[in-house]
């Protein structure tokens, strides 16, 4: 993936949010695929964790911190769950 | 005793809950459509299970977020009760009126099946018509109700009588094998620290009526009704 030249405004960007679980929540997706990974070859491997990503396109201006507060509150539950943004080049 | 009964995009316990809810002497529900405001003339607020807006991004995240939770806020907030099944727990979680969260069942399985509940205190208003010990044979039937909370909630839950109910065996022992998600500490349903906000996975509506093949869910609607006076 290229360096995004990062566009203050955030103008055509985009923006991934990853989610995923806390290491102290259960994630009993997480480690049945785990299993199903060992059972492809690849023993020695340690956690794995599922979550998931949202990509959002932003055509025009956006503010940093709402992505934030929307990621933090609305697309992420802090309770059980972490969250990253970033932004790249649409 | 008026009960409102509320109805997301999604909500499938709605019917069964005023059906229920209507049956009991005294007692009458009505649905509230998730965009009203209003919760006038009512006295206890019902979240119904389903499955608010199909339970996209996480049970109860968008849900949360509807204008009658505002209104919610406010009813729970001067003290009105707030009771969440199964979804409406999930919902409160989300809107933080209770600790914790719902996450996906141990064993990955939608369950849906009979358990049995020991009643932890009956010292709240969901559970003084119950006695402390006595167990309850409740359906639960959800893919999310493993209850979460980290160990400083979970010790608070405790030492404040929070914990309502825990899944437990047919002697009323909380054990691992009678937890069938996964939750921490066998919990099965909470209360707020102020006493008026409660969530359970199990459907105390799904046990009223006796075809049904238990009706030790009016344990829960007898407590609210018990000892409530019509206001003047």
């Amino acid at each position: 993936m290229s360096n995004p030249l990062r566009n203050e405004t955030l103008a055509g960007m985009k923006v991934l949010v990853t989610v995923l679980p806390k290491p102290s929540v259960l994630d009993p997706q997480g480690a049945a695929a785990a299993e199903a990974i060992r059972h492809h070859g690849l023993e020695k491997i340690g956690r794995v964790r599922i979550g998931k990503m949202i990509e959002i396109e932003l055509p025009e201006a956006a503010d940093e911190s709402l992505l934030h507060e929307i990621a933090r509150d609305l697309l992420s539950n802090p309770v059980i769950e972490d969250y990253e943004l970033k932004v790249v080049n649409a | 005793m008026k009960f409102a009964v509320l109805r997301f995009p999604g909500s499938n316990c709605d019917q069964d809950c005023v059906y229920a809810l209507n049956a009991i002497a005294g007692a009458s529900a009505d649905y509230v459509w998730h965009k009203d405001t209003s919760l006038a003339g009512f006295d206890v607020v019902v979240i119904p299970g389903g499955f608010s807006y199909g339970d996209y991004l996480r049970c109860g995240a968008i849900a949360r977020f509807s204008p009658v939770m505002q209104s919610v806020r406010e009813f729970a907030a001067s003290g009105g009760p707030v009771i969440g099944i199964c979804n409406g727990f999930q919902i409160l979680c989300e809107s933080g009126l209770l600790p914790g969260a719902l996450v996906r069942n141990r064993g990955l399985h939608f369950l849906c099946q009979h358990v049995r509940l020991r009643v932890e205190s009956n010292a709240s208003r969901f559970t003084n018509a119950a006695v402390p010990g006595q167990t309850l044979n409740i359906p639960i039937a959800h893919g999310e109700g493993c209850y979460f909370a980290d160990e400083e909630t979970l010790r608070s839950l405790q030492a404040n009588g929070q914990v309502l109910l825990r899944y437990c065996d047919a002697q009323g022992r909380p054990t691992e094998a009678a937890n069938p998600n996964g939750s921490r500490d066998n919990i099965a349903g909470i209360r707020n620290e102020a006493g008026n906000v409660f969530g359970l996975m199990p459907h105390p509506e799904r046990a009223c009526d006796p075809l049904l093949g238990s009706t030790d869910g009016l344990a829960i609607f007898h407590s609210l009704m018990k000892g409530w006076t019509q206001p003047s």
